[in-house]
């Protein structure tokens, strides 16, 4: 599995080396976004199958904060991709922490004997990130998935979800660890709405838009694929990497093609 | 559910523990889901077999009629022949009334369905305020196959979202199916796109004015023809391959004013005589007189 061939979907997100020595996202932030007709679920499924399983004996943590489906749906889904959720959580290096029913109120903070909802969650992820050893800090990977449930459990303060993901984003300037989180571009379209997808965009190094067809829906291409990486130089100029290609996405894997190229 | 216990080999048969008790109506669906009849076969066929358990159908309204409750009868009057447990949610108040709607099971003993109906409402609990219901759900869904159905009037609208949510998450891990009707032109577009990601399935219903001479001409049996049924999601349980159907839309036909038939749109052919309607959608060559010409 070393020397596999590397997939359109690789490059976009910049996975392209993934060696033991180096984080294998670099420590950068990836914001997904899709929408209703459109699910971009499969590339956080993919990025876990490659966190997980490309490189053996990696010291690569995934710390997965599910909003949207139990355990047994990702399990699923990954088993058939090529990769046991069951055994890499027991091994320690898939960390599964359900949200489902959690609720975060973000009332008073200096409330006695309890602490605020968002606040508790990162008291965990720190905790998480302290447990591991000091060389293997930046092998940690948090993804969260999505950050429009992660509102309604906070009840619409999208403000305290913010901070949230501001402080997360610190983790990976202080740790090196990255940060990957999903969210649903088709809500924010009002004006308030789309400060904060702004802001989420703007914070990230990698964005990753999936989008239905224009033509409409088809069995052969399941939608296009945009992404952008945004690296910033040593000497300040901004180097900007866009990929924009069509996916097929099937039981076992995805296939990327070109538009018009069907692999 | 998937079991817990290590396994050997990531290819062994998983069943859960309950399949030896399954009851006929509750089939096995892929990637191991379990698949509950939704009351109306040709809707159960689009979606592939049925609605899996654990999942959340919402339902957007037609604000302008009713037809939203022809979904919620069939799915109803489902669950109780089956005599699946079954709760009712509405804001209407009496919503004993609507059990009065509900068609009888056709058997072949007409006084036997009569008591039969009789018997389910003892099963049947209706609850009036959604808060107060949810105390007795937890209780209730646990470790049952059953059904749920709710209709609402908007409140708060993160309120709403927070309860949906948690309902998402009771339905998942009791195994039950829950379905919501709500009105989304009551609901603003930013909420609407929110309910719509929280759904598992989520169709819509439209009506059609009576008497549209542009559509009478451009369907066939546009007379039977009640209504609009948009599939827009397609539950999408522990897989990640996406559903793309072959007609999305269907129109809603009362047959002898009582059994609910969802069909593909058929075009009425080009030169408007009424005619029987050609059996598949998309078929525009017909009856045509060029095919004479082209012979290859």
């Amino acid at each position: 599995m070393d020397s596999r061939a590397r997939n359109l979907l690789d490059e976009a997100l910049g996975l392209d080396q993934l060696t033991q020595l180096k984080p294998p996202l670099g420590g950068k932030a990836v914001l997904i976004e899709d929408c209703v007709e459109t699910s971009g679920s499969f590339v956080l499924h993919q990025l876990i199958k490659r966190l997980l399983t490309a490189v053996p004996n990696s010291s690569n943590v995934v710390l997965f904060l599910a909003f949207a489906n139990p355990f047994s749906h990702y399990d699923r889904i990954l088993r058939k991709l090529g990769c046991n959720l069951g055994a890499q959580r027991e091994k320690g290096r898939f960390i599964f922490v359900d949200m489902l029913n959690v609720e975060c109120p973000v009332g008073e903070e200096g409330k006695a004997g309890g602490r605020s909802g968002l606040f508790a969650l990162f008291a965990n992820i720190t905790k998480v990130l302290n447990a591991l050893p000091e060389s293997n800090r930046k092998c940690l990977t948090i993804v969260i998935d999505d950050v429009s449930l992660m509102e309604v459990a906070a009840h619409g303060s999208s403000d305290h979800v913010l901070d949230f993901l501001h402080y997360c984003h610190t983790l990976t300037s202080d740790y090196g660890c990255s940060l990957v989180t999903l969210n649903h571009e088709d809500i924010y379209s009002s004006m308030d709405g789309l400060v904060f997808l702004k802001q989420m965009e703007y914070a990230a190094d990698v964005l990753v838009k999936v989008e239905p067809l224009a033509t409409g829906l088809a069995a052969d291409v399941h939608g296009q694929f945009d992404g952008l990486q945004m690296t910033v130089l040593n000497r300040g100029s901004l180097n900007n990497r866009m990929s924009n290609f069509q996916f097929r996405i099937k039981e076992n894997s995805v296939e990327y093609f070109y538009p018009g190229a069907r692999a | 559910m998937a079991a817990t216990k290590t396994r050997t080999s990531s290819f062994s048969r998983n069943l859960p523990a309950a399949s030896s008790a399954q009851s006929p109506e509750i089939k096995c669906g892929p990637n191991g889901t379990f698949l509950v009849s939704s009351g109306i076969p040709d809707l159960d066929k689009t979606l592939g077999g049925g609605i899996p358990l654990g999942s959340l159908v919402m339902v957007m309204e037609d604000s302008e009629a009713p037809h939203h409750m022809l979904l919620l009868r069939n799915f109803m009057s489902q669950g109780l022949v089956h005599k699946q447990p079954l709760l009712y949610a509405s804001p209407s108040k009496d919503p004993r009334g609507f059990l009065g709607t509900l068609p009888s099971p056709s058997s072949p003993k007409d006084d036997k369905s009569r008591s039969h109906d009789a018997e389910q409402e003892k099963g049947l609990r209706i609850a009036w305020q959604y808060k107060k219901y949810f105390g007795e759900n937890q209780s209730n869904l646990d470790g049952q196959r059953g059904m749920i159905l709710f209709r609402f009037i908007v409140l708060c609208e993160w309120e709403m979202l927070s309860f949906i949510r948690s309902l998402k998450s009771t339905v998942r891990s009791a195994n039950a199916v829950a379905i919501i009707t709500f009105p989304s032109s009551l609901v603003s577009a930013t909420f609407c796109k929110r309910w719509q990601h929280l759904a598992d399935c989520l169709v819509s219903v439209k009506a059609i004015p009576d008497e549209d001479k542009e559509l009478a001409k451009l369907l066939t049996g546009y007379q039977d023809i009640v209504g609009f049924l948009n599939i827009h999601r397609v539950p999408r349980i522990n897989t990640q391959v996406p559903a793309v159907l072959e007609a999305t839309t269907l129109s809603i036909k009362l047959q002898k004013r009582r059994y609910l038939v969802l069909e593909c749109l058929n075009q009425a052919p080009v030169d408007g005589s009424s005619g029987s309607s050609y059996g598949t959608s998309g078929n525009c060559s017909g009856a045509s007189s060029k095919s004479g010409s082209l012979d290859f």
